[in-house]
Formats: structure tokens, C-alpha cells, sequence
């Protein structure tokens, strides 16, 4: 624990203020240190990665790191990403987003960016709600459950990320918890390492807003639901359907080659300049 | 590279395709949109001829994405630019706002046509005026240029982009579907002919570096991403080293910032063309292509001993006041032409505080407006 510690102290800015504008308890954090402890076991320099996020509780993560630092407009880091990369694409591009940001204003951009295969490494905590603005519903809120905005209980039907971002093009899916976070660590390594669009779904504890509406008790008894319900791909090619059926799948869902936009981009010149 | 010109000779060029020239000639090296007309011809030949210069084109999903990435490239290091009409504007707006509070240099062309909304897709308008200098939330200043020629077009983007890279804000360039369609004969300036400035870089090193310091000059050098600062950028009202901030102090000192750097560079940033102005006793008020018309008009009145001349703002925002105040102690009468309900109009009045005669022509059914229809306009209100 210290060890982890004094590797994600490393990384933060120590001209910044802090305490952070977390909750205790939030899951957010643990994925901020998940990420930094998977950039410094991939000895990336800081100087090597932009960090791009849009507008949230999980958005606020940039700030914080001591890297090239991008917080931008809601929905729009994915967007405000593709230009960064293809303007220096020597920079590892991480982009930091919710589920409402990445899935619903931003919904348009993470198909997009997904179907150009542009190698951005895409962190998505869905913590199943808007929880900067008090817990209104998302568009990854279960059926049946609360929102501000869904006193009643939610009649939409939930996205499932990994699958958007399969449909969309994306060369690697991968989803980890808030609680399994060497699993996670592993995942995120994975989704930098790999070349194209790839994306990470976190499912994310808030236990202030989302887990306060939903009567889903602490932190600690959120992460625990975590634990109980999330079944590992590996594992679950041994359960029955049955038994799966109230599950949800982590690792690594999906992982093919495809070539990465840059790469293409850098032929088209070739091609303009008559070298090819 | 044909396309390029080589030697001084005159060429018969197409409005949006010498604003696109121009863009190179500043330097662009990256360009996103999304296509729309009557600017289309813009992204068309930059996706042919960015590329060959190692720049790079691309196409986004929609015009908000477009200005995102163009932002994006800008701050690590490219020379950006998007271009749009109307529709596409109004979606651009929420980052343009970004743009001008993380001071980010960028330039955004919009190829004028008729609305509100869908509009006039194929007509031509001055509409978006107003839009220019107001269409984001917000305290902000606005540095708008406007276009009434082919040449123009490629010297006005060339120095959006010097004045976008000098005082780090976005700036707006507005053009309309007359200019953006037509054909004209223009000689174009040599490469050695064209000055371009680049942005300031910073001199300190990376643990002394504010991106968004405070100093006499109101412009922050500026880093790009990678180059070893590891600046913060965001959207928040935010402290010199650009992290959130909720002191009434650090907030203000940001909004004068923003303030300061135009209004303290005004001369610099604010430019107006006169015709015939020596003797005139009175003066139309026109830009873009209206002032085509307008100077037209004039050669017809100056031959009937009508003393008029020709006001043209190629910068539209910020204002000329100064030169306008001036204006109108001078002149008996002010005619400002647009192609609009009257927008501009406005400022003049405002400048004018009820010293010369100011009087107003609207047009505003995608139609531009005649040489003969502005000349009988001024005889009415002589
Ligand atoms: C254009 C725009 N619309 C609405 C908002 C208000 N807003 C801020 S954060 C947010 C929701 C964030 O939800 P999510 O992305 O899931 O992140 P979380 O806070 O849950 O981490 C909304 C709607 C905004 N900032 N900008
Ligand atoms: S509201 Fe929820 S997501 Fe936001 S910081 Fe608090 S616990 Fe975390």
C-alpha cells in the first residue's frame, strides 16, 4: 500500500491544491491511482502522455497529473483527442470520460472515433448516473433504477459500452471494476499498449449520489456487489446461462488488429506527395 | 503542386479556393470539418492540398467535433482551422468559447448564407454578423475580419491567422456565398511577399512556465503539448497556471486578460479600407459584398458630383469606434448597406451618438443587393 502510494504520488502536481473535489469513498480515485500505477509500470514518460477528458466527477482526473492535461467541453474530450493525436502523434492519448459524457452528449464522438480506429486509449468510468449534477439518469442507468430525473424508476434501456464500442469499430474492449483493481491496472496497460481506438469501462462505484438514490449502502457494500457480480470472460466460459444470468463480464471482451488511422494518414500524404 | 502559385501573374481564382490558399500560404497544417454550402470547396481542396505540404485534413462527424480537434491540434502545435456556414456555426459556438477562455489560437472561416436555421443554403447573406461577435456564453472579445473580394480572401485569412497566433484567440473570418463562389482575376502576393507571425514560445524553463501568465504584454507565451511543460488547459475559469479557480481576484484578473489584449492592441488589430473619403461629404457603410456593390454605386455618384466615399471594416469586430467617432464628426451622412436586417448599423449609431444623418438598406432575400439600388438610396436620403 505504501509502495502504491509513493508511485501515484510521483505523478501528481504539486503546485495544484488539493484535497480533489471527490467524495470520500468515490471510485474515482481508485481509478486514478489504477491508471498512474499502469503509466508508471509501462515506464511512459510524463511528458508522453496527453490526458483528455470532458466534463464530470470522473472528468476532473487530469487536473491532478503531472502530464500534458486536456480538460475540455462536455462530451467533447474524444473530439478535442483526435486532434492532439493527429497533430503530435508521438503522444499517448488517454482520454478520461463518463458515462454521460462519453455515452450521451458525447455519444456521437465515441462511435466515430471508434470507427476511425485512431489509437486513443478511452478510460470510461460508468458509475450508472450524472453524478456532477446530482444524479440524474444516464444512458447507462439499469432499467427500474433511480435517477433525479427518473423519480419513478428508469423506462430506458441502458447501453452497454463494450458492445457500442465493439459495434463501432473498436480493436479492444476490455471492462474492470472499482474493486478488482490489479485486474484493472492490467486492462489499462493493455489498452495503451495496443494500437487503435480501445476502450476500458470501469464500472465505478459513487456511493453519494447514484449508491444514496439506489439504496446501495457504503462504498465498502457497493464494492462488495462489485465482487459477488462480476464474473472474469475466463471464468464464465465455465458457468451456465442460469448462473450467469444477474452477471456482468470482465477482462478482456474484444481484441483484433485493424490499422490505426495515423498510420493510414501518414500513406495518404505519401500518396499526395507522389512517394508512393 | 501546380496549384501553388510560382511567379507574379494574374490567375483566375474562385473565392473559396483562394481562402484555402491563403490558409497555406499562413502556414495551416491542420484543418477538421464537416461539409456545408456554400464553404465546401474550402475543405475540398485543403483535403487534396493539405497533404501535400505534410499537413493533414480531416473529416469529422459534425462541426462540433470539427472545432474540438481543430482546438485540439492547436494546442499541440499546429496551425488550425475549420470553415462552416451558418448551421454549422451555430453548432461550433459552445468551443469557440472554449477557444477564447483557454486562449487557444485558431481560425474559423464561415462561408455566410441565408437563415435562420437550414435557410438559404444556395443565397447570400450577412446574417451571421452579430453571431461573430456574440454567439458564445459568456465575457469574451471577439476578433472578426470580412471579406468583399477573391484577393481579399487570401490576404484576410493570412492575417487571421497572424492575429490568431499574436493575441491567442480564435478569430472569425467571415465570408459570404457570393465571395465564396465567384470567380475573380487576382495576382497574389510572392511567398517572400507574405509575413507570417507565429505564436510566442516561452523562454523559462518548464518549472517556471505559466501557460496562462499575467503579464504587461496580456499574451502568455505558449507551449504546445509534448515539448516537456505539462500545462492544464480547460474550460473552468481557471489561475495563471491554468487549474480551476473560485477567487473573485484570480476570475477577474482572467476576464480583463481577455479584455486587455484586444482592446490595449486595437491600432494593430482593427483595419478599415476607405475609397474616395478625401472630399466626401458623406460615406457608405459596407463590408463583404455588399461593398462591392458600394463601390460601384459610388463610381456612379462620384460621376453625377455626389461627394461620397466608401467605408469599408475589414476587421468588423472588434469595432472601429475610434475611426468612426472621428466618422462622424466629419460627414453629413452615413448610408450603412448590409445584407441583413441591420446589424452592423447599430455599432454605427451607436459610435454616431446622433452627430451625422445615419440611414440603413437591407437586403435580406438571399439577392445581392444592386450598385443602382444603393445609388437610388442615396439620393432619396441626400
Ligand atoms: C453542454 C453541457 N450540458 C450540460 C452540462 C452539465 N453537466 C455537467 S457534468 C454532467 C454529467 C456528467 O455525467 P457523467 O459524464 O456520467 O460523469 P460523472 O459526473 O457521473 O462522473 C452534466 C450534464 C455541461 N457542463 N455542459
Ligand atoms: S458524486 Fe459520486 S462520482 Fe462524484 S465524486 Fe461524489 S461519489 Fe464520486
Amino acid at each position: 500500500m505504501e509502495q502504491m502510494t509513493k508511485i501515484t504520488y510521483r505523478y501528481l502536481r504539486t503546485k495544484k491544491k488539493f484535497p480533489s473535489v471527490w467524495c470520500s469513498g468515490c471510485g474515482i480515485g481508485i481509478v486514478f491511482g489504477t491508471l498512474i500505477r499502469a503509466i508508471d509500470n509501462l515506464k511512459l514518460g510524463k511528458d508522453q502522455i496527453a490526458l483528455v477528458s470532458g466534463i464530470g466527477c470522473s472528468s476532473r482526473m487530469p487536473v491532478y497529473a503531472d502530464f500534458n492535461t486536456l480538460h475540455t467541453t462536455h462530451g467533447r474530450a474524444l473530439a478535442f483527442a483526435t486532434g492532439v493525436k493527429m497533430a503530435k502523434p508521438e503522444l499517448s492519448v488517454i482520454v478520461i470520460t463518463g458515462d454521460g459524457d462519453g455515452l450521451a452528449i458525447g455519444g456521437n464522438h465515441f462511435i466515430h472515433t471508434a470507427r476511425r480506429n485512431i489509437d486513443i486509449t478511452t478510460i470510461l468510468l460508468n458509475n450508472n448516473t450524472y453524478a456532477m449534477t446530482g444524479g440524474q439518469y444516464s444512458p447507462c442507468t439499469p432499467f427500474e433504477k433511480y435517477g433525479t430525473t427518473a423519480p419513478f424508476g428508469n423506462v430506458e434501456r441502458p447501453f452497454d459500452p463494450c458492445d457500442l464500442a465493439k459495434g463501432s469499430g473498436a480493436v479492444f474492449v476490455a471492462r474492470g471494476t472499482t474493486y478488482h483493481v490489479i485486474q484493472l491496472q492490467k486492462l489499462i496497460e493493455k489498452a495503451i499498449v495496443k494500437k487503435g481506438f480501445s476502450l476500458v469501462e470501469v464500472v465505478c462505484h459513487c456511493p453519494v449520489i447514484y449508491g444514496r438514490l439506489n439504496r446501495e449502502g457504503s462504498a465498502v457494500e457497493m464494492m462488495k456487489w462489485q465482487r459477488k457480480h462480476a464474473v472474469s470472460i475466463e471464468s464464465a466460459q465455465r458457468m451456465s446461462p442460469e448462473k450467469l444470468k444477474d452477471k456482468f463480464l470482465t477482462g478482456v471482451l474484444w481484441d483484433i488488429e485493424f490499422p490505426e488511422y495515423c498510420e493510414e494518414y501518414e500513406k495518404v500524404i505519401a500518396r499526395a506527395q507522389g512517394r508512393s | 503542386m501546380e496549384e501553388k502559385v510560382k511567379e507574379k501573374k494574374e490567375i483566375l481564382l474562385q473565392g473559396n479556393v483562394a481562402c484555402a490558399q491563403g490558409a497555406l500560404a499562413a502556414g495551416l497544417n491542420f484543418f477538421a470539418g464537416y461539409p456545408i454550402t456554400p464553404s465546401t470547396e474550402i475543405a475540398e481542396y485543403l483535403a487534396k492540398n493539405l497533404p501535400k505540404y505534410g499537413g493533414k485534413f480531416i473529416q469529422m462527424e459534425d462541426e462540433i467535433a470539427s472545432i474540438s480537434a481543430v482546438i485540439g491540434a492547436s494546442l499541440a502545435g499546429a496551425k488550425a482551422m475549420t470553415a462552416t456556414s451558418g448551421p454549422g456555426f451555430s453548432l461550433m459556438q459552445e468551443n469557440i468559447g472554449y477557444a477564447y477562455i483557454a486562449e487557444v489560437p485558431c481560425v474559423i472561416v464561415d462561408v455566410q448564407r441565408g437563415g435562420p436555421s437550414t435557410g438559404l443554403p444556395t443565397k447570400v447573406s450577412q446574417s451571421d454578423t452579430m453571431q461573430a461577435r456574440w454567439g458564445t456564453h459568456g465575457d469574451y472579445h471577439s476578433i472578426t475580419l470580412a471579406v468583399s473580394s477573391v484577393k481579399e480572401c487570401f490576404e484576410l485569412i493570412i492575417r487571421a491567422f497572424n492575429l490568431s497566433e499574436k493575441y491567442r484567440t480564435p478569430v472569425i473570418l467571415l465570408m459570404d456565398e457570393v465571395i465564396g463562389h465567384m470567380r475573380e482575376k487576382v495576382t497574389l502576393p510572392q511567398p517572400e511577399e507574405i509575413k507570417v507571425f507565429n505564436r510566442w514560445k516561452p523562454t523559462v524553463p518548464p518549472e517556471w512556465y505559466q501557460h496562462f501568465e499575467i503579464n504587461p504584454h496580456f499574451i502568455s507565451p505558449m507551449a504546445s503539448f509534448g515539448e516537456g511543460y505539462r500545462f492544464n488547459v480547460t474550460g473552468l475559469t481557471h489561475d495563471p497556471l491554468g487549474f480551476p479557480t473560485a477567487k473573485a481576484q484570480e476570475i477577474k484578473d482572467k476576464l480583463d486578460k481577455l479584455r486587455n489584449k484586444i482592446e490595449h492592441n486595437i491600432n494593430d488589430i482593427v483595419q478599415v479600407k476607405e475609397e474616395f473619403m478625401e472630399d466626401a461629404t458623406s460615406a457608405i457603410f459596407a463590408y463583404g459584398s455588399a461593398a462591392r456593390s458600394a463601390r460601384q454605386a459610388i463610381r456612379i455618384a462620384r460621376q453625377k458630383r455626389i461627394k461620397v466615399g466608401l467605408i469599408q471594416p475589414t476587421t468588423v469586430w472588434p469595432f472601429p469606434d475610434v475611426y468612426m467617432e472621428h466618422m462622424s464628426d466629419k460627414l453629413e451622412l452615413i448610408l450603412v448597406v448590409e445584407l441583413n436586417q441591420g446589424q452592423l448599423v447599430n455599432e454605427v449609431l451607436r459610435t454616431n451618438c446622433g452627430r451625422a444623418r445615419i440611414r440603413r438598406l437591407n437586403r435580406y432575400d438571399g439577392e445581392l443587393i444592386t450598385p443602382d439600388e444603393i445609388f437610388k438610396r442615396l439620393r432619396e436620403v441626400r
